[in-house]
């Protein structure tokens, strides 16, 4: 399989594997998905009739407080954002063949973006206290949809990089075959990178 | 050479893949078709099952216009004929002509690039299971009737919200039952089998060319298809959310399309059209390949205005994902945003009309056989014009707002997709029929199969549009008598049986001509491009030594040069005859091809179980469906990244 990637690498029209090339473009399919759903949270942003509600806001004399905590927030949205970081260093060591480095770096990857998921476990469990359900009102909804997604979407990718850091304790990770390395990362980037979109989107835009 | 870097022995097989390779392709056994991921017969698979489609589309048809034929008609009610209108547009639509062109895809694309095979075979095949399940899901839904009743008296189970399944009417107020349901996870699984399809042909077509076959060397037909392709990858995932957000609705209570929350149901109609509008692209551009290929066999010229036909397919895609509006303009969308999009509609007819212009330059001054891939392609030519007009009246504002919703529109797109897109694909059956079994299609049955279709259509169709611009209501059950729609709904529904009569021809035309055609030998049409350098049927291993190509129509300048009067002449024989095939020649010569597979049958199993388990997730006998199908969903995948492989 090593050896069928690097020969495939030199038999394409265009250098690019096969497989990266349908990488890049599934993530480019992503950008519509995730497209779809961040265009439905922003059109009803401010649409929900009842509360709970994001943001402080006095509705008629009433005074609700708003749910989003931007410091818990951003210290998960750090915590994904550090764990690309450990995919570069992943990659950068399989590449260099440091099979022990890629092993470090491939769990560091994993255990951040679990973190990440604990987070939002967290947050979803509290926002739920407050009574905000998938049925509760618009926000709800679209909060919960879009999220939830992203959230299925890094938990996909910890299933990833736990099979790599499997398949990596076992030595069949070797600089020959870094591409599912390198594949792996560039989804997981995605996934980040959509997180800060949403992140800046939905939570600090108000 | 190139090539030579495809080429390396074969790791460990499985006893499949010998038996397949010690009777020379030939094996035909049930496994060999499971476990397949063989593009030619990948290909063959998805052709048979849009057919049974289809066929099962079209009775729908005929129900739906024999409760027409009549006013005040009882034959159906006004549930069953929702019912009825719903899955034939889904099923037409999603199930024939989606699958349709994906069968030429895969038929016709890797040979036309001079590939062994398509980028990753196995999910090629996995395309095919999942597509044959999500019909399959579709379909089910018509035996979950009302328990009441039974399945011929009492109201059909499948889903009755139409095609587009506007919110609310797909919404459990107005739609109870689990139709609704049964559609959308339908859609999404065959959302996954089209994504799957396009990521696979557009990496093959970037990324598998022979040597020498640059972008502007490469048929019109493989062009479409890469464009088709990048529609589908950016399409799909926009209906994807859509979906999910009606089945959150639907199932878990959400609030996409609830106005008491203080929701939009007019977001469904933007989701739905900003995917639906570049759909009707990705329904009619691979008919326009297809016929772009016949037009210049037939009429023994290169195509007119190649970069013209091209470029005009990469604008109307780019130009569709700015039109979707235009079916909204009643909404009340506002003046500005639907002159806007009437704009945009107006500009998509020219790239449209180029390319009919340069098809029917094609035609001028050639020496035309007639045969019957001619006859289909020509008929495209003069019933999609006649479809593109109509659209183009369409995208006037106020006289769309009378034709909204009447029978003038339901002509329309019919005129586009059965006069279009469906004459396109019979052009591309006849044309390629003989490639892929060594024997022609009987001409006498073909001929009688075209013009009993084209009859057929025109009976049918063209009166839709009269009694359209009379005012008849489309999605209605039935209309009174003194309306005086019923001379022009009698001349349909004959008509309509008329085009069901043409396609039971076609379906003997295949059976005799698989069982007793003609001998076509290897180029019968005196072809173009490279699938015709190889024998009939082509190899199991497509090309023994890759070809090289050096122009536009290789095999063409391969067969005939210009002398000094400028007039074409045939090669002298045995010179310079560079892309004949030699298929048995390097019989036992190392050939590299992928392994047959399981794994893709069984992850793809996963999905409908998954889907029936959040169907019914309040059912706890049914709830436990769901960790089933994902775990065999889960399973295929590990199993798909472990399986040793050559892919």
């Amino acid at each position: 399989m090593a050896h069928a990637a690097t020969v495939d690498e030199h038999a394409t029209n265009t250098g690019i594997d096969n497989r990266k090339l349908l990488m890049w473009l599934f993530l480019a399919s992503e950008c519509l998905f995730f497209g779809g759903l961040i265009g439905t949270y922003l059109l009803y942003r401010n649409s929900s009739i009842e509360g709970p509600y994001p943001t402080d806001r006095v509705i008629d004399g009433v005074a609700y407080s708003g749910l989003f905590d931007i410091p818990f927030t951003s210290i998960s949205a750090f915590v994904l954002l550090m764990s690309s970081v450990t995919m570069v260093l992943a990659l950068s060591a399989i590449q260099r063949n440091d099979r022990r480095g890629l092993q470090i770096w491939l769990a560091a990857t994993a255990l951040l973006g679990m973190t990440f998921l604990a987070g939002q476990a967290f947050e979803f469990t509290e926002f739920y206290n407050e009574g905000l359900t998938l049925n509760s009102n618009l926000f709800g909804t679209t909060f919960f949809v879009l999220t939830g997604f992203h959230g299925a979407h890094v938990s996909v990718g910890v299933l990833i990089l736990l099979s790599l850091w499997i398949m990596a304790r076992r030595g069949r990770i070797t600089s020959e075959n870094a591409l599912n390395v390198e594949l792996a990362g560039l989804y997981w980037h995605f996934v980040d990178v959509v997180w800060i979109v949403i992140f800046t989107l939905v939570y600090l835009l108000q | 050479m190139a090539s030579i870097a495809i080429e390396r022995p074969i790791p460990t097989l499985g006893q499949a893949l010998r038996q397949m390779r010690e009777a020379g392709g030939s094996y035909q056994g049930i496994w060999s078709w499971l476990t397949t991921v063989d593009h030619k017969r990948i290909g063959v698979m998805y052709g048979a099952t849009a057919m049974f489609f289809f066929v099962v589309g079209g009775i729908e048809a005929l129900i739906i216009r024999l409760q027409l034929a009549r006013p005040e008609s009882t034959l159906v009610d006004a549930d069953q004929f929702n019912r009825l209108f719903t899955m034939h547009g889904t099923t037409m639509v999603f199930l024939v002509i989606m699958p349709l062109s994906a069968a030429f895809f895969n038929l016709v694309i890797p040979l036309m690039i001079g590939a062994r095979d398509v980028a990753f075979p196995r999910l090629n095949a996995f395309s095919y299971w999942m597509f044959l399940f999500g019909g399959m899901l579709m379909m089910a839904s018509f035996f979950t009737g009302n328990p009441a009743g039974s399945f011929l008296e009492g109201h059909l189970g499948a889903p009755d919200g139409g095609w587009f399944g506007y919110a609310p009417l797909t919404l459990n107020q107005f739609s109870p039952g689990t139709g609704i349901d049964y559609w959308a996870f339908g859609l999404l699984i065959l959302g996954i089998a089209s994504m799957a399809g396009g990521f696979n042909f557009a990496v093959t077509i970037i990324n598998m060319r022979a040597p020498g076959m640059t972008f502007f060397r490469m048929p019109v037909f493989v062009w479409m298809t890469l464009v088709t392709s990048f529609l589908i990858i950016f399409a799909m995932p926009i209906i994807t959310v859509a979906l999910f957000q009606i089945l959150f609705d639907r199932l878990f209570g959400a609030n996409f399309f609830n106005v008491g929350a203080g929701g939009t149901p007019l977001l469904w109609q933007h989701m739905f059209w900003l995917f639906g509008h570049p759909e009707v692209y990705i329904l009619i551009l691979p008919a326009m390949g297809i016929i772009s290929e016949v037009l210049p066999t037939f009429s023994k010229k290169p195509l007119f205005g190649y970069p013209f036909v091209v470029f005009s397919g990469i604008a109307i895609a780019f130009m569709s994902w700015g039109v979707w509006a235009h079916h909204m303009y009643t909404t009340g969308l506002g003046s500005v945003a639907n002159s806007a999009f009437g704009i945009s509609t107006l500009l998509i007819g020219v790239p449209t009309g180029i390319k009919v212009f340069n098809w029917l330059a094609t035609l001028w001054g050639g020496s035309i056989s007639f045969k019957t891939p001619l006859l289909f392609a020509v008929g495209f030519i003069a019933m999609f014009t006649i479809g593109g007009l109509t659209g183009v009246m369409h995208s006037i504002v106020p006289t769309d707002y009378q034709q909204q919703d009447t029978y003038f529109v339901v002509a329309h797109f019919h005129q586009v997709l059965v006069g279009g897109s469906l004459f396109g694909l019979f052009a591309g059956v006849y044309y390629w029929f003989p490639k892929f079994s060594g024997k022609f299609m009987s001409e006498k049955l073909g001929q009688l199969h075209f013009w009993t279709m084209f009859a057929g259509f025109n009976l049918t169709f063209q009166p839709m549009m009269i009694v359209g611009l009379m005012g008849m209501i489309r999605r209605t059950s039935t209309y009174e008598a003194d309306l005086g729609y019923g001379l022009w709904n009698m001349m349909s529904t004959v008509g309509a049986f008329l085009i069901a009569f043409s396609v039971f021809v076609f379906l003997v035309n295949v059976v005799v001509s698989m069982r007793s055609g003609k001998q076509a030998g290897d180029d019968p049409w005196d072809g173009r491009t490279l699938e015709w350098s190889m024998s009939s049927p082509p190899p199991v291993y497509n090309f023994a030594t890759i070809p090289e190509v050096k122009s536009l129509d290789p095999v063409w300048h391969d067969k005939y040069v210009e002398n000094e009067a400028g007039e074409t002449v045939p090669v002298v024989a045995g010179a310079a005859n560079g892309h004949k095939e030699e298929g048995h020649e390097e019989e036992g010569h190392s050939v590299h091809l992928p392994s047959p597979s399981i794994i893709p049958l069984i992850a793809s199993i996963g999905p409908p179980i998954l889907a029936a388990g959040f169907i019914y997730w309040d059912n706890p006998w049914m709830l436990p469906l769901i960790p089933v199908g994902a775990v065999i969903l889960l399973v295929g995948v590990f199993a798909w990244a472990l399986e040793p492989t050559t892919e």
